[in-house]
């Protein structure tokens, strides 16, 4: 990438240019192609949005609402019974998955802040190696290493289900942790670092008492990030935890995919339940997440 | 002597539980995982150490590339990859350049085709579930209902469970989840095509399309190749849109990480590894030149 987006301060999208010229001589066909483009954009919006009709619709449905004939109609009824059932099923694993994320986004930020830091400002001989074998840890298929690690696990005896999560999600989350705060730091002038020095304070003094107050930014947009990505796991949840113990998305799939008679309704509440922290953080913290998004692929 | 221990010293501190965890969980896992891949653990007893197992060389790969059952999980891979990439960078594309140039509700459109991303695939799935049913004619639901509702009967189809080209279906909930992720990287990179550039093609009297053919496209580069890189090694883990939408024991949408699923919870652990290694190689191709690239880059 070229851009300076990989600084997630600046990764927010900027506003468009305004165009000299737009206007004047064409005036006619830049406006059919104005209608045009909205008439597209529109388009998107609406196929987009069609699963989330059908996730709400059918959520307040009633059981013999479920027809085919019906699928894509309004309940005859609206109840209120399928996000109950959810609610019931899910909250458990709800809460559990609280207890999960908040220890594992608050932790690998900690190393990774830390990490970020001693890459961008010690130039070891081989520090670019080292940063860059950190890295490939970010893109290994976690299938890669989940027969040895479930024996690992097995041996150590961590407990089963969330603290094993936890732990899990701290390691792999270090490398896009690391990025993030190792991007960030490069931005921090340097003459704040080296003011530190000359006032005598030593190298963990500076982090604590210079950098760590400067990294609150980075600290947010690392945390959305750690946060969505534990909250949205399957796979460590699937190899690691059972239905008593283990997130709410291995819980939302047992309840999709668990009994023969589909319960669409409920299913489909549970998806929203699932989804509201997610969801929430993305549109009131939206800068911060795409802040996420852009230096998840933005290196260097 | 004590110089250098208080110049290496504190960096190591910071830095050093982080390259311990990514050294053993990361590396060495990868290293346990080659080494069980080529034993003959097959069974339970075995992988839990009350029977011995023996080294085997190369000999479950070969099996595993023999087998007519493996294959078919590699041609589902592919053909999900290279349908999940074009339809991603596809959309992406088109979206960023409806919204690149100055609009109204800009936010608004840009909000709602990211919106997708913050979701979990396993909740996404289960409403994706539903909207690919296979079911037709009087008993359709979902979106074969829906094509009959606006006249396109004859885009009816079995989705995903069609034997051959099922898992290309599969790649659609998984490109409305990404494509607005590409989009918000081709924004970046259109926003940071400097407007001179564009001017200065427009005064030397360039077409439309030799201002994209020579200054945008040149320009965009970077940011198509970071966005194949994501949505590509995104696309070899595909793991848990398959397990909501589908069923692990579906044949018709098996892939490599379903494999290992499936190998890990039958025991065979031998050949559970051998997949998982198959699969870290085909990442590794994709991911490891890049990463060298970006090194690269960070060095000038």
């Amino acid at each position: 990438m070229t851009t300076t987006s990989a600084a997630p301060l600046a990764a927010d999208l900027p506003t468009p240019r305004r165009q000299k010229g737009a206007r004047g001589p064409g005036n006619e066909r830049f406006s059919v192609s104005r209608t045009v483009r909205y008439a597209l954009l529109l388009f998107f919006l609406v196929v987009i949005l069609i699963p989330v009709y059908v996730l709400l619709v059918t959520s307040f449905k009633g059981p013999g609402d479920a027809a085919a004939t019906r699928a894509w109609n309004l309940p005859i009824s609206w109840t209120l019974e399928n996000w109950r059932e959810a609610w019931r099923t899910l909250s458990p694993a709800l809460w559990r998955t609280v207890q999960m994320v908040v220890p594992a986004a608050v932790i690998s930020s900690f190393l990774g802040s830390m990490n970020g830091f001693v890459l961008s400002r010690w130039r070891f001989r081989g520090a670019n190696i080292v940063f860059t074998l950190i890295l490939f840890g970010m893109f290994i298929p976690y299938q890669a290493v989940i027969i040895p690690l479930n024996q690992l696990v097995l041996g150590i005896g961590l407990p089963s289900g969330i603290p094993t999560l936890i732990v899990l999600h701290v390691i792999y989350g270090i490398p896009i942790t690391t990025l993030i705060f190792r991007n960030y730091y490069e931005s921090v002038p340097a003459e704040l670092i080296e003011a530190a020095r000359v006032d005598g304070a030593g190298m963990l003094r500076t982090y604590r008492s210079v950098v760590l107050p400067l990294s609150i930014p980075s600290f947010v947009v690392v945390l959305i990030w750690q946060f969505t990505s534990a909250w949205n796991d399957f796979l460590f949840a699937v190899f690691f935890s059972s239905s008593q113990n283990g997130p709410v998305t291995l819980a939302l799939n047992n309840l999709a995919n668990g009994s023969i008679l589909q319960n669409y309704g409920a299913s489909m509440a549970g998806a929203v339940l699932a989804s509201v922290p997610t969801l929430l953080v993305y549109i009131l913290l939206g800068r911060y997440f795409i802040g996420g998004l852009m230096s998840g692929s933005v290196k260097g | 002597m004590l110089r250098k221990v208080r110049q290496w010293g504190p960096p190591l501190l910071l830095i050093s539980p982080s390259l311990v965890l990514i050294g053993v969980f990361v590396y060495g896992l990868i290293a346990v995982n080659a080494w069980t891949s080529m034993t003959d653990s097959h069974t339970a007893a075995q992988s839990t150490g009350q029977a011995p197992t023996r080294m085997v060389g190369l000999a479950n790969y070969a099996e595993l590339l023999d087998s007519d059952a493996f294959r078919h999980s590699l041609k589902n891979l592919v053909l999900y990859t290279v349908v999940f990439l074009a339809g991603a960078m596809f959309f992406g594309f088109l979206w960023a350049w409806l919204l690149d140039r100055p609009l109204r509700f800009e936010g608004v459109f840009r909000a709602v085709y990211l919106f997708p991303m913050s979701v979990s695939f396993v909740a996404s799935g289960v409403v994706w579930r539903w909207l690919l049913n296979s079911n037709q004619g009087e008993n359709a639901s979902g979106l074969n209902r829906l094509f009959q509702m606006v006249g396109l009967d004859f885009l009816q189809n079995n989705w995903w469970n069609d034997i051959d080209v099922g898992i290309a279906a599969i790649a659609v909930p998984a490109i409305w989840q990404l494509a607005g992720y590409v989009m918000a990287l081709f924004l970046a990179g259109f926003r940071g095509i400097p407007a001179e550039l564009r001017e200065a093609a427009r005064i030397d009297g360039a077409s439309e399309w030799k201002l994209y053919r020579h200054v945008v496209f040149p320009q965009l580069s970077p940011v198509a190749l970071a966005a194949v890189i994501i949505i590509g090694h995104m696309s070899l883990k595909v793991f848990d849109l398959i397990m909501s939408i589908s069923k692990p024991a579906n044949y018709q949408t098996k892939v490599p990480a379903i494999d290992i699923f499936l190998l890990k919870s039958q025991y065979d652990y031998a050949n559970a590894a051998a997949v998982a290694a198959i699969l870290l190689i085909f990442v590794a191709v994709l991911i490891v030149p890049y990463l060298v690239q970006v090194a690269r880059g960070a060095k000038r």
